[in-house]
């Protein structure tokens, strides 16, 4: 008799503790299903660049990262303000765009820097190489997408 | 046995804390050793005429975008140049991302000037300048011989 009694004077905090624990959710992946960073890098490229076409692609699923990751990227800006620029300055400038999150959990960004004329004779989206495992325990890759904000001293 | 030298001389520096605003202590070791870092990389990028930071090697490339720059060069006849394995030191991976004021890796120098990473190089070869390039540098491309015997 007592042993039922117990049982069922067992307290709920109690009870639910002893029930399957929570799972804690990795913290570079946005509960949501959005992607914070992606978005990110959308907006600050359109305010500096103010290009007449954007496009994001996220290829972390490319890479030896853990799904849902916003840790690669590949850009293509097309832009009348690359006008009379070299390729590095094209991209000095997207990668000056971007300072917070190449320092943060942006791991890698491939990028086309185009002008209007260039896009309009060639409209293709480069591709990117085949992932060669670089990221798989490389522990820099890690701390990135666990890291919210910008660091400095993390990077590629 | 150069490196080993630096190495030890870095090793019996004292340590001498730096007034900083905050309360922040950097020690004067970590400060010579990254200005050390820089300043090696000033020398290792005049040393060749070509030098790769990649990770891995050109043997063994251990990321897509670095094996790219490493095909492309083996397709201009470019063999004998300097590559530095990042992956293998994290202070010449952090150091010369603010030495070249570039984010991500690979990175090649030509004549001691940053060229750019994958996507440049990739772009240099699809639009012919790469082979002017690397004539600047005194290094005939191998594609100059395999468009001559085609034609």
């Amino acid at each position: 008799m007592f042993p039922r009694l117990l049982r069922f004077a067992t307290p709920t905090s109690t009870r639910l503790t002893l029930t399957r624990p929570l799972m804690p959710r990795p913290p570079h992946m946005d509960p949501e299903g959005r992607r914070p960073v992606e978005q990110s890098i959308r907006t600050k490229l359109s305010e500096s660049l103010c290009p007449d076409h954007l496009e994001v692609h996220n290829e972390s699923h490319m890479h030896a990262v853990p799904p849902g990751s916003e840790s690669h990227f590949r850009v293509l800006v097309v832009s009348g303000r690359f006008e009379g620029l070299s390729l590095l300055q094209r991209h000095r400038l997207v990668n000056e765009a971007l300072r917070e999150e190449l320092s943060g959990r942006v791991h890698a960004l491939a990028i086309q820097a185009k002008t209007p004329q260039q896009w309009e004779g060639n409209p293709t989206l480069a591709k990117s190489p085949p992932c060669m495992g670089g990221s798989k325990g490389d522990h820099t890759v890690e701390e990135k997408l666990k890291a919210g904000g910008g660091d400095p001293n993390l990077g590629s | 046995m150069n490196s080993l030298i630096r190495h030890s001389a870095r090793c019996l520096r004292s340590v001498v804390f730096v007034a900083k605003p905050a309360n922040v202590a950097v020690p004067g070791r970590l400060l010579c050793e990254a200005a050390d870092t820089q300043k090696d990389l000033g020398e290792m990028v005049k040393k060749d005429k070509v030098v790769v930071f990649m990770k891995g090697t050109p043997a063994q490339p251990m990321c897509g975008f670095s094996n790219a720059v490493v095909q492309i060069l083996r397709m201009h006849g470019v063999d004998n140049y300097a590559a530095y394995n990042v992956l293998e030191d994290q202070e010449l991976r952090q150091g010369v991302k603010l030495f070249s004021n570039w984010p991500t890796i690979p990175q090649v120098y030509f004549n001691g000037e940053f060229v750019g990473g994958c996507d440049i190089l990739l772009q240099m070869h699809q639009n012919g300048d790469l082979v002017d390039e690397l004539k600047k540098l005194g290094i005939h491309s191998a594609l100059l011989d395999s468009e001559k015997e085609s034609k």
